[in-house]
Formats: C-alpha cells, sequence, structure tokens
C-alpha cells in the first residue's frame, strides 16, 4: 500500500447529496484521502425522505442509501462533528469540541436552513421548520401533543408538511401569502387543481394569508396564530415553511467571500485557493441563462457533486447542468416539469398547450416558442414523462408537430394506464386552427 | 360513523372466524349452517370493513404507519400471527388429526365442516388438504379484494390481482376438484394445470407419471401441457413479459404472497450479505431438485420399461445433450459479457451433468450416488415442499416477509429468474435523473431487491429475482421507475452519471 499512498486530503463538510456525491465519485476515480464532517447524522440519509419516516411509511434506516459499512469499505472517513470555524490560511478547519482537522482541498456543502422572518413569537417551543434530522425528532417528540396545526408558507415542504400531520389525524391550517397554491411556479389551472386537491383532504387551506404572530401558553409554548386576516387559529404546532436559505453561519467571519450563499463561479471555486462549495450553499456568480444562482433542489446538489468530483480528480470541469427538470408530489398528486414553463407567460415568448382530464387529477401543458414553433417544456400533474425523451427533444428544439406525434415514447406511466396520446392532439390541433385561421 | 361501520364490520369479521375455529374443540351438529353462518360473516364483514378503510379516503398510496403498527412492523401482534400460521401449517403437514382429519374413518371438527362444499365439489368428504385449499383460496380472494381497494388508482395493479385471483379460484381449486369429481376412476395426479414442474416436484415421479399414463385422456392432457408449459410456453412468456408473468400473474404461492401476504412485503431484507445468500440457496434448491427429478426418472425408466417409450440410456443421453446444448448457449453469450449470474447457471448446470454421469457409471436400478431416488425425494418433499414452502414461507409472513420461499426457496423462480436475467424482454426503466433516493421503492420492495440502489444511478434494474409486482413503481412519489418489455440492446445499461448533467 505504501506506493498508493494518498498525496492529499479533500475534507467535505455536509453528508447532503452534495457531499455524498462528491466523495462517491472522487473515490471512484482516487484513491485520494476522503473524510467527511456532519453534525447532522453519522450517515447519509435522504432528506427528502423524512416525511415519510414520520408517516410511518419507512424507518429512519431505510432513508439510508448505503448500509453502514459502504463508507469503512470504500475508505471514506465519516467524522461526527460540528465545524465551528473554517481557519483558511492554516486549511484547518475548527470543531465545536475543540479539535480541528486540516485539508489540502475543502468542499462546502453544508446545504440550508429553514428561514424566519421575524414573527413575534417565533422562537417558541412547538414552532420549527422541517429540513434537518433533528426537525424530524423535535416534531415526533411534539406530535403526541398536537392536535390541530398550523403551516406558514405555501411551497414544496409546507404542504409535504400538510400531509404528514394529516396523515396522523391532526387537524391542519395551511396558511399561504400567495392567492393560489405554489403560483410563482405553478399555472392557474394547475395550481387551482392542487388548491382543490388539498381542501379535499380536510386541509383548512387559507389563501392570502399571512402570519402576524405566534401566541404562547404560560410554558412558552405556541398556542395559537395570529393571522392577517385578523383571526386567531389555535394550535399546539406551528409549521414555518417560507422557504430556504444557505446554511453558512458558521462561515461568518472566514475570509470565504458570501452573498446570500457562497460565491462560486461556473467552476464551483470560492474565492479562496483550494476551496469549493455546492449545493444549497453555493451560489453562483455567473448562472446559466435562465437558471438561478441559488437553486437549492436535490439535482443540482446532485449534479454539482458529480461536476466537482471531476475537477477534484484533475480534470477540471465545468458546472453545466443539463436541461431543466425538477418532479414533486402533493399529496396523491405527481409532478414532473422539463424544461422552461412560466406560469405567466409573456405571448410573444412562449405559448402554452393545455390538456386537463375532464375528471380526474391529470393534465399536460407544453409550453414552445411561438414564432418557431419548438418546444420549450412542459408540466405534467397525474403523468409520467421520460426524461431521456424530453431530454432530447428540449436539447433539439423539437418541433411541437413531432412532440405531438411522437409524444407516446414520452409516456412514462405504468404499463395498462389509460393514454393522453388522442387527447392531446386534438387540443394541439384546435390551438394550431386557432394561431393559423 | 366511519369508525363505527369499521368496528361493527370488524367484529362481524372476527365472530365469523371465532365460529369457524370453534370446530376445533367441537363437531357441529350442523355443518352446512355452521360453515355457511361464519363464511358469510367472515366474508361480508372483512370486506365491508376493507372498503370502509379505503373506500373513505381518497385513491393512492396507503402506506401510513405501516411502521407503527405492531402487526405490520414485526410487533407482539406479528410475531402472534407469525406463530399461529406456523402452527396452522406443522398441524396440517404432521399432525392433521389435531383438526379433526381422521385418515381410517370419518373425520370430525375443523376438516369435516368442510364435508358439505367438499361432497359439493368432488363427492367425497373433506380432507386437512381440502380444508387447506379452500382457506388458501378465501384468503386470495378476500385479500386480494382488499389489495385491489387499497391500490384503486393503479390499473396495473388491479389486472395483475384478478388474474392471480381469477387463477387460484379456477385453476388451482375449482377446476381440480370438478375433474376428480366427473373421473373417479382415473387414479390421483396433480389436475392445476399452471403448477409446473419444478414448483410441483412430484409432476415427474414414477407414481405421478404412471398415474397420468393410465389416467386416459385427461391424463395425457396433463402430461402433455406439463411438458409444453416447462419447454415451450413458459421459456417464450418469460422471454416476451420476464417471470412476472407467472410469479405474479398465475402462481398460486405469488397469489397468496401479493394478497395477504401484501401487508409484510416491507419486511424483507435488503442487506447485500442476504442477497448473496439468497443466490446461493436457490440455486442449490434448484440443482437438488434437479438431481432428485433425473434420479426419480432413471428409476422409473428402469422399472418400467413397458411404459416408457424411451430407455433410461436414450433418456441420459437426452439430458446431457439437452444440457450441453443450454451451456453452449450460455458461452456463446459470455463474449457479450455475462456477469456473476450466468456463472452460478454454469457451475448448476455441470454440477447437474456430472450427477447424470454418476448414475450412468454408478448407480443400480434405483440408487444415485449409493442414495435410494425415493429416500432423496421424500427429504425434498419434507424440506422444501412442506416445511419450506408452508412453515416458513407462509408461517413468517409477518416476520420475514412475504416472498421468502419466493426469494429462497423456490426452483421455479430460480429457473424463471435466470431466463429474466439472460434472455428476456423485461426490465424495470429508470427514468433518467428523477430519483430523490427516498427509499419506498427498495423498502416495498417484497424480494429484498435494493431497487434504489439502480435507480439513484440511473440504472435500470435487470434482477433475477424481480417478480414484477410493480409496487416499487407504485410507490414512488416522483415518477422514476416503469416495468416495460423491450428489445435486449442496452436492457442492462449503466450510467456513470444519472441524466441531467452534461457530464460523459
Amino acid at each position: 500500500m505504501t506506493s498508493n499512498k494518498p498525496k492529499s486530503s479533500i475534507v467535505i463538510i455536509g453528508n447532503g447529496i452534495s457531499g455524498i456525491t462528491t466523495a462517491r465519485h472522487i473515490r471512484k476515480q482516487s484513491n485520494v484521502e476522503i473524510t467527511i464532517i456532519s453534525d447532522e447524522s453519522p450517515y447519509f440519509f435522504s432528506r427528502t425522505a423524512l416525511m415519510y419516516v414520520y408517516m410511518g411509511h419507512m424507518q429512519f434506516e431505510h432513508t439510508q442509501p448505503y448500509e453502514n459499512n459502504f463508507w469503512e469499505k470504500n475508505k471514506i472517513s465519516l467524522v461526527h462533528k460540528r465545524v465551528a470555524k473554517l481557519i483558511s490560511e492554516k486549511h484547518m478547519l475548527a470543531f465545536e469540541d475543540g479539535s480541528s482537522i486540516v485539508y489540502d482541498k475543502l468542499v462546502i456543502a453544508t446545504g440550508s436552513k429553514p428561514n424566519r422572518f421575524g414573527w413575534p413569537g417565533q422562537n417558541l417551543k412547538a414552532v420549527q421548520g422541517l429540513y434537518h434530522k433533528q426537525d424530524l425528532e423535535q416534531l415526533e417528540a411534539w406530535s403526541g401533543s398536537i392536535k390541530s396545526a398550523t403551516i406558514v408558507g405555501g411551497g414544496l415542504i409546507g404542504i409535504e408538511l400538510a400531509e404528514m400531520l394529516h396523515s396522523q389525524g391532526k387537524k391542519v391550517h395551511f396558511l399561504v401569502r400567495e392567492s393560489s397554491f405554489w403560483n410563482a411556479i405553478l399555472p392557474e389551472e394547475e395550481s387551482e387543481m392542487i388548491n382543490q386537491h388539498i381542501r379535499l383532504h380536510g386541509i383548512d387551506l387559507q389563501l392570502e394569508t399571512e402570519l402576524k404572530g405566534i401566541e404562547s401558553n404560560e410554558e412558552g409554548r405556541a398556542k395559537g396564530v395570529h393571522t392577517t386576516r385578523n383571526e386567531f387559529i389555535e394550535c399546539q404546532w406551528v409549521g414555518l415553511t417560507v422557504g430556504v436559505s444557505p446554511n453558512i453561519d458558521f462561515l461568518k467571519n472566514s475570509s470565504l467571500e458570501t452573498g446570500k450563499g457562497i460565491k462560486v463561479n461556473s467552476f464551483l471555486e470560492t474565492n479562496l485557493p483550494h476551496v469549493y462549495a455546492i449545493g444549497d450553499c453555493a451560489e453562483q456568480t455567473e448562472p446559466l441563462e435562465g437558471r438561478q444562482p441559488i437553486e437549492a433542489v436535490w439535482y443540482t446538489g446532485r449534479m454539482m457533486g458529480e461536476t466537482l468530483a471531476k475537477t477534484l480528480v484533475g480534470e477540471k470541469t465545468k458546472y453545466v447542468p443539463g436541461n431543466w427538470f425538477n418532479s414533486a408530489k402533493f399529496f396523491d398528486i405527481e409532478y414532473q416539469t422539463y424544461g422552461t414553463v412560466t406560469s405567466t407567460p409573456v405571448y410573444e415568448e412562449e405559448q402554452q398547450l393545455f390538456w386537463k382530464h375532464p375528471k380526474k387529477n391529470n393534465s399536460i401543458r407544453l409550453s414552445f416558442n411561438p414564432s418557431t414553433n419548438t418546444l420549450l417544456g412542459c408540466i405534467t400533474m397525474g403523468v409520467r414523462l421520460r426524461h431521456s425523451v424530453f431530454d432530447e427533444w428540449l436539447t433539439n428544439k423539437e418541433p411541437m408537430d413531432s412532440v405531438i406525434k411522437n409524444f407516446k415514447t414520452a409516456n412514462f406511466d405504468p404499463e395498462f394506464y389509460p393514454t393522453y396520446e388522442k387527447e392531446l392532439t386534438m387540443e394541439w390541433e384546435t390551438l394550431k386552427r386557432h394561431n393559423n385561421p | 360513523m366511519i369508525v363505527t361501520r369499521q368496528k361493527g364490520s370488524l367484529l362481524v369479521g372476527a365472530s365469523g372466524l371465532i365460529l369457524l375455529l370453534s370446530t376445533l374443540v367441537f363437531t357441529p351438529q350442523n355443518k352446512l349452517i355452521i360453515l355457511s353462518a361464519s363464511m358469510l360473516m367472515l366474508v361480508s364483514g372483512s370486506l365491508i370493513y376493507f372498503k370502509e378503510v379505503y373506500g373513505s379516503s381518497l385513491s393512492g398510496i396507503k402506506n401510513n404507519g405501516v411502521w407503527f403498527n405492531a402487526l405490520t412492523a414485526k410487533g407482539i401482534w406479528g410475531w402472534v400471527l407469525g406463530m399461529t400460521l406456523t402452527a396452522f401449517y406443522v398441524a396440517i403437514y404432521w399432525f392433521p388429526e389435531v383438526l379433526g382429519f381422521n385418515s381410517n374413518g370419518t373425520s370430525s371438527g375443523f376438516v369435516s365442516l368442510f364435508d358439505p362444499l367438499s361432497y359439493v365439489l368432488n363427492g367425497n368428504p373433506a380432507t386437512q388438504w381440502f380444508l387447506y385449499g379452500t382457506l388458501y383460496t378465501l384468503a386470495i380472494l378476500i385479500f386480494g379484494v382488499k389489495f385491489i381497494w387499497k391500490y384503486r388508482h393503479n390499473r396495473y395493479q388491479i389486472i395483475r390481482t384478478v388474474s392471480v385471483m381469477f387463477f387460484q379460484l379456477c385453476f388451482a381449486f375449482l377446476i381440480p376438484e370438478i375433474l376428480g369429481k366427473l373421473n373417479p376412476e382415473t387414479p390421483y395426479f396433480a389436475k392445476d394445470l399452471k403448477n409446473m414442474w419444478p414448483l410441483n416436484y412430484y409432476f415427474l415421479d414414477q407414481w405421478h407419471l404412471k398415474n397420468m399414463l393410465n389416467g386416459g385422456n385427461l391424463g395425457l392432457v396433463f402430461l402433455g401441457t406439463g411438458l409444453a408449459l416447462m419447454f415451450l410456453i413458459s421459456p417464450i412468456l418469460t422471454y416476451l413479459y420476464g417471470k412476472r408473468w407467472y410469479c405474479s400473474w398465475v402462481c398460486g404461492c405469488g397469489a397468496l404472497a401479493e394478497t395477504a401476504g401484501d401487508p409484510f412485503r416491507q419486511l424483507s431484507s435488503k442487506k447485500v450479505s442476504v442477497w448473496k445468500f439468497e443466490r446461493w440457496m436457490i440455486h442449490v434448491v434448484l440443482v437438488f431438485i434437479s438431481i432428485t427429478t433425473i434420479a426419480v426418472l432413471w428409476s422409473f425408466l428402469s422399472s418400467n420399461k413397458s411404459m416408457s417409450i424411451i430407455s433410461r440410456e436414450q433418456f441420459v443421453g437426452g439430458v446431457v445433450v439437452f444440457i450441453l446444448i443450454l451451456m453452449g448457449v450460455l458461452f456463446f453469450w459470455k463474449k457479450d459479457g455475462l456477469n456473476k449470474d450466468a456463472k452460478y447457471t454454469l457451475l448448476s448446470l455441470g454440477i447437474i451433468l456430472i450427477a447424470v454421469l454418476s448414475i450412468q457409471a454408478f448407480s443400480g436400478e434405483k440408487n444415485i450416488l449409493f442414495i435410494n431416488s425415493y429416500t432423496l425425494q421424500k427429504w425434498y418433499g419434507f424440506g422444501i415442499g412442506a416445511a419450506f414452502s408452508g412453515v416458513l414461507g407462509v408461517g413468517f409472513y409477518p416476520i420475514l416477509g412475504s416472498r421468502v420461499w419466493c426469494r429462497f426457496g423456490c426452483p421455479m423462480a430460480a429457473i424463471l429468474g435466470l431466463q429474466q436475467r439472460l434472455l428476456s424482454r423485461f426490465r424495470i426503466t429508470t427514468n433518467g435523473g428523477q430519483c430523490i433516493s427516498c427509499g419506498n421503492c427498495s423498502t416495498y420492495c417484497e424480494m429484498g431487491i435494493d431497487v434504489r440502489a439502480y435507480a439513484q444511478r440511473g440504472e435500470n434494474i435487470v434482477r433475477s429475482s424481480c417478480v414484477g409486482c410493480g409496487v416499487c413503481s407504485a410507490v414512488c412519489p416522483r415518477g422514476v421507475l416503469k416495468l416495460e418489455n423491450g428489445p435486449l440492446e442496452n436492457r442492462i445499461n449503466s450510467e456513470n452519471y444519472p441524466l441531467g448533467n452534461t457530464l460523459k
């Protein structure tokens, strides 16, 4: 083994999808020393699956994609500590327990933390977000004494929390600032479909409603919330899910350049040599056209990890994510999107073809460039589409006629499911006649 | 309201079950009334209960609280149920008199309760096997309806479940009983058409072959169909659709696992070490049953020269040629980079080949490797046929999951699995880069496949053990998995980076 002695050591802060992907891809190509630091959990788990643990679909162990001996087998050291400070001059990280570690290359992948906007009572007991494993444990500890709960913020984590609490028979009040659920992303019809679905599940969805403050009982625990509709909602637990922001407080006094997140260039390099940042905590100084500087989703974290691993094994590689894609599930309705679909499109730049099942929660929306009639993107509800086909169509700027004609090849629903190609084709013909009378 | 109706229906169903089981201690005067009453209560109570539980909520995935429930999460009720089922299997196989069966005369108690039904169907009083078959079919039907309620949003699950219910009710239960009644003179042979060798391990036994050959046209039809299934129909269907055509659409063991066993599917172990054990175990069983069967056929041909159309030397020659062709085909494939599974195949077949030659060289009329072939067969029947498939396979549903037998012990699943891995159009496709590694697919895989391990890397799942139940695809929250039949090219893909990146 002496001949293979690792030349340098890579230290990764954060064992979420970004950090873990980096480590795995480095290990595939190099025997460099790898250390992953996490205070949150000893082993990698899927953050997106925490909800299923609360709902009893899975045990926490099931959210861990690798068996515990995987890390030792792959010679990846795990350190279960919290980093207090980055001392970049010395290439050193100081832990909260007083110990420290030296790195040759440092990867910061510390993810996000839930936002709080200074509401009165936001630090009371039984007021929390849902992001970390500890948040889940807290919620589980409170759960027995919750009869009704209020969730503030109509995003993906908000609706997940609503589903979670509802699954255990809690009365859920769901305060959403917007006039319709997630309508910055979802077009009107899809958003309305989700509104109705949320209500059908018995959730008290209050649109255009914000939190004014949280009231405390004599033990310092939340006992209810005041809303901007001047209503008081009695509840024993409050979930704050008004977005997340980069988890970089521990870097405050370092010489690392930060904005909302850690500033990185397209090679995921920070202003300090040998220090990189990826995932939710990274802020692109030069994002690709049409993309956000911070994209806090699972997939981009994974892609940044894959890219950075190449750089770290000596093949300097630019972070170039492909066509945008995402997915989610709103209670029982699956959502998928590929490419660009704007919730309120500018007519000259983007037109949309929309089909919805008359009774069921299935819909397909295709957006296209009206001057070239080429595909821009899609959103589906309750319909699964094949990533590889759409990726190819988006890259090739596929003409809409061909997309409609070959839509069957993009179908990814289970066998025997009803198909919607005929209906979609009819909608397309109607739209075409309307556009070229 | 919903809750009271749930409780009420549960009470009715439970009363029916108690009435049914009360015959373990006393023999009813009027069997017809007690049987009808208990069945009516059991069936209607449980069906109304399942309708209330699943029908009262919106359609979708229904796994809330699975890991909090003492029945489905290996808690106290899981163990109680497991022990009860195990006790029942032990009684059925080895102590049927506990259930009231009397081999020398009139049965009493639980077994005799089913006399009225038995007389209608086959014209004879009930045996413990009739009792077992009835309860087995009933369980598949009741829990099949439950499964359909639970997955009513998923057409694949509905159609598949209707299929297993149909095959169990008609092919495994009604047709054999009725054929038995219509042909009272013919000697006994298995009349469940779909139950082919080696799942039906005695299909090629001397007594069974003799009975089929002496069973008139009916016997010849069953012999012909059995052979056609083995050598023609099964390979074709497995090529087209994967082993799911049998394991989760037709098979009776699969039917019980998919319906009554569904609440326990998440208990199968996903450990890599268990997978390793599984591969050895199931192939050892396959080799064992193959050797046993060849030996038994050898003995049959040795002692029944008049009934045989081929001599035992021709038979052995045929087997050797058959295996050599198979091995040749596999070696030909090896050029395309065959992996572990293929090596297991070659090894297994090699062992069989050597065993056959050993018979030829060393044994007398009835002995294979100096062991009496019937002793071997008896041990297989005891160890694999009864202890494994019944006691461990079903009795341990609530402890080890619903597919223990199919995963570790079924030689049929082993054969179909080898073909599925090597020569089939079936695969589970991963949808590009959409996987979020949540683990629902792996958790709910009854065969213990770590589906996520493939999905999160963007790889298709092509595993010999996959029975194609489709539940991984159903529980996936992001639409990542799809069971598909397609061309063999690029069926086993291994992407370095899941789709979404521009990396190569």
